[in-house]
């Protein structure tokens, strides 16, 4: 039942095959018996089973709101939820209990879905690993799967130490190993430069970005305002249209949403893709690239020629620089939108308060870690008087060569692009501490942030299992707010590889309780 | 040699060019002809641009290219290296009302600024910024009419310290100590 997709779990409940509280319950069960996994920050099991109950009432008197009623869902934790504890997984925010919900939070409860909990990510949605967190890092539910660990009895030498895990990849790691790991059918996280896409490759599940300003971000603890979006993950394509539907449309409370009304939508399930143009971006061959995600690739493309798609290399002559260019760029935001954490109206407050500058200064000290203090320095580095030409204006100057790049693909006749979502399968935790978290950053987010950059959607999801036994994923980039060609394309992709479905179930049984590790990847 | 030795190692030569890119050990890094050296936290890899395209299973010519297509930046293409002086740090300190905390953190902001130089190979000329990719609609604004409020004491309530209807700060209009003395004050304050 839990590894069933959101669309089969939502007939089951509408056939009587099993209660909304039964679901909760058995979610409920399950994500105590996977706490393992540390990818939840609180679990919201009163809560739950309120709406668990309410969505029942309504099943029975035949009166549901829709395909989301009574489906267990996470929400990642840089989302305001009122009366429920909001931390961006930071000492800043511990405790902080916001008085509202964001927009996409209520929406997705006005539809009847059911809170599961809130999921833990790397501090203030700035990492790709989900290790840079007050709560301990998120742990791949790859990593304990019958698949993976039956490859690593075939090989102890490649495994240097049983109780080394997999990484989740972030920043929405603790959303993307909910999904994954069968405790909920579809999660909220945040994509700023691959926070959604980045985990979901890694994790195996359906990373969804919309365009930027189909979906509202009020409520969103905002990162980068011209670049965040709230992300969906699931685990089908299908899915993930369903949730986008739910969640798409103007909010009169975030002025960067389109005022263009939204209609959602169905994606075929017959799907002919002869009239398809997929482009491949000779630059997202990248230094680094694994063999096996090349492979991948190249395979995806010439599976699309068979079919009768068009398939074309393009060039985005740009894309080396566009990691350059967002890293300025998110620490100059960073740097402005950090600046509201001063202990005054919210959040944690230093006790040291001699003056309102004191104050401030030891509240930053204490509820930042290494990493959002160090982009928050990068960033006012960049926007000194002295440096913000050369640097910030430079760096938007960059970004508009790079958003019309992928304008001037579009134009000539490409539908789709088509590109690897990460340079290789999920790395182990020891192996990915090695490096700071910004260069960590620069090498995760190398194929997903130039999304971001131009404000396109884009959607990756898991096509086959690489040596390893771990997923491997590709990205498809559409056209603004042609969400629906997107997921089309994306969905008959989905439909040739047949993804299998991890076996985790029974093996979460076997897991002990494993230590939790207070070190996080030495950062800045 | 060490690995901090190896960090500043220039080759010379007309074949050879520096692509500052960090080191990414766990990946199945594509040899290139040249080799690759681990430097501290940086890969100074030498690579050159192989266009050799690889054949499909049916023999046709695959449209995804079968080796890196970036081109290496090198050394002499950056700006001078920036060091930050302690009137920097200092200066920072009191702008972001964040501390580096030690020298590890000024190292890398360092780095950080010398990875941000790459931009300036990138030519843009005539080229204007572009602040949001909704440049092209019009922001939506709201009526100016109230639809929601009288949640004062919703709002008090997520504060620390509060008095009656008001959020209570202490005394402004005084200048942050000099950083010694912020140091000491800091320390004292770790949670």
């Amino acid at each position: 039942m839990l590894g069933l997709t959101l669309r089969e779990v939502s007939l089951a409940l509408r056939e009587g095959k099993v209660s909304p509280t039964e679901l909760c319950q058995r979610c409920l069960h399950f994500i105590r018996k996977t706490k393992f996994l540390n990818a939840y920050v609180t679990v919201t099991e009163e809560i739950a089973l309120k709406q668990a109950e309410q969505a029942e009432k309504r099943f029975l008197k035949g009166e549901t709101l829709g395909p989301l009623d009574g489906i267990p869902i996470a929400v990642k934790d840089n989302f305001s939820t009122a009366s429920i504890q909001t931390t961006c997984a930071s000492q800043m925010l511990k405790g902080y209990i916001p008085p509202f919900n964001a927009t996409v939070v209520q929406k997705l409860l006005d539809q009847g879905a059911v809170l599961m909990g809130k999921t833990n990510l790397d501090e203030f949605a700035m990492g790709s690993g989900s290790t840079d967190t007050i709560f301990g890092p998120v742990r791949n539910p790859w990593g304990y799967s019958r698949q993976y660990q039956e490859r690593c009895a075939q090989n102890p030498e490649d495994t240097k130490d049983s109780s080394d895990w997999l990484i989740t990849g972030g920043s929405s790691g603790g959303s993307a190993a909910s999904v994954a790991s069968l405790t909920c059918f579809a999660s909220l996280g945040s994509d700023t430069g691959g926070s959604t896409r980045n985990p979901a490759a890694y994790c195996g599940v359906v990373g969804l970005k919309p365009t930027y300003g189909l979906l509202s971000r009020h409520g969103l603890i905002p990162l980068v305002n011209s670049m965040d979006v709230p992300g969906i993950l699931t685990r089908s394509v299908h899915d993930a249209a369903t949730v986008l539907g739910v969640l798409g449309g103007h909010d009169p409370k975030d002025s960067t949403t389109v005022p263009e009304p939204f209609k959602p939508f169905s994606l075929p399930d017959e799907i002919d893709v002869r009239n398809v143009c997929v482009g491949i971006p000779r630059e997202y061959h990248a230094p680094g690239l694994s063999k096996e995600i090349l492979a991948h690739w190249t395979k995806a493309a010439e599976l699309f020629e068979k079919a009768g798609a068009r398939v074309v290399e393009v060039s985005l002559p740009h894309t080396q620089h566009s990691i350059v260019c967002y890293h300025v760029l998110c620490t100059a935001e960073v740097a402005s939108n950090m600046a509201r954490f001063d202990g005054l109206e919210y959040g944690h407050r230093s006790t040291i308060d001699s003056s309102t500058e004191v104050m401030y200064a030891s509240t930053r000290h204490e509820g930042f870690n290494d990493v959002v203090r160090g982009r928050i320095l990068s960033g006012n580095y960049f926007l000194l008087k002295q440096n913000y030409d050369r640097y910030f204006v430079k760096a938007q100057k960059v970004r508009r060569l790079i958003a019309n790049d992928f304008m001037k693909v579009f134009s000539s006749g490409v539908d789709v692009l088509l590109t690897p979502t990460t340079l290789s399968d999920a790395a182990r935790y020891s192996e990915f501490i090695k490096e700071d978290n910004r260069t960590r950053s620069a090498q995760e987010d190398i194929f997903t942030q130039c999304a971001n950059m131009a404000g396109l959607p884009a959607v990756t999801l898991p096509i086959a299992l690489s040596e390893r036994n771990l997923p491997i994923s590709l990205q498809f980039i559409g056209q603004g707010f042609r969400e629906k060609n997107l997921l089309t394309v994306a969905k008959w992709y989905e439909q040739q590889v047949k993804f299998p479905l991890i076996e985790f179930q029974d093996v979460a049984d076997h897991v002990s309780e494993f230590p939790k590790t207070t070190k996080s990847a030495s950062a800045f | 040699m060490s690995s901090k030795s190896l960090r500043f190692l220039i080759f010379s030569g007309s074949r050879s060019k520096l692509l500052l890119r960090p080191a990414s050990p766990r990946c199945g890094v594509l040899r290139c002809p040249g080799g690759e050296f681990v430097a501290g936290g940086w890969c100074l890899r030498l690579c050159c641009r192989l266009h050799h395209t690889a054949s499909t299973t049916d023999g046709s010519k695959t449209k995804v290219p079968q080796s890196p297509t970036w081109e290496p930046v090198s050394e002499s293409q950056l700006p001078p290296v920036t060091r930050v002086s302690p009137d920097l740090v200092d200066r920072l300190e009191r702008l972001a009302l964040v501390d580096f905390r030690n020298q590890e953190g000024v190292a890398r902001l360092e780095k950080a600024i010398r990875f941000a130089d790459q931009l300036h190979v990138v030519d843009t000329e005539g080229v204007e910024p572009m602040d949001s990719v909704l440049e092209d609609r019009q922001l939506y604004l709201q009526q100016d009419c109230v639809r929601e409020g009288n949640c004062a004491e919703q709002l008090l309530r997520t504060s620390r310290r509060t008095v009656e209807e008001y959020f209570v700060a202490p005394p402004g209009n005084i200048p942050l100590p000099e950083r010694d003395e912020r140091s000491s004050l800091l320390k004292n304050s770790e949670l």
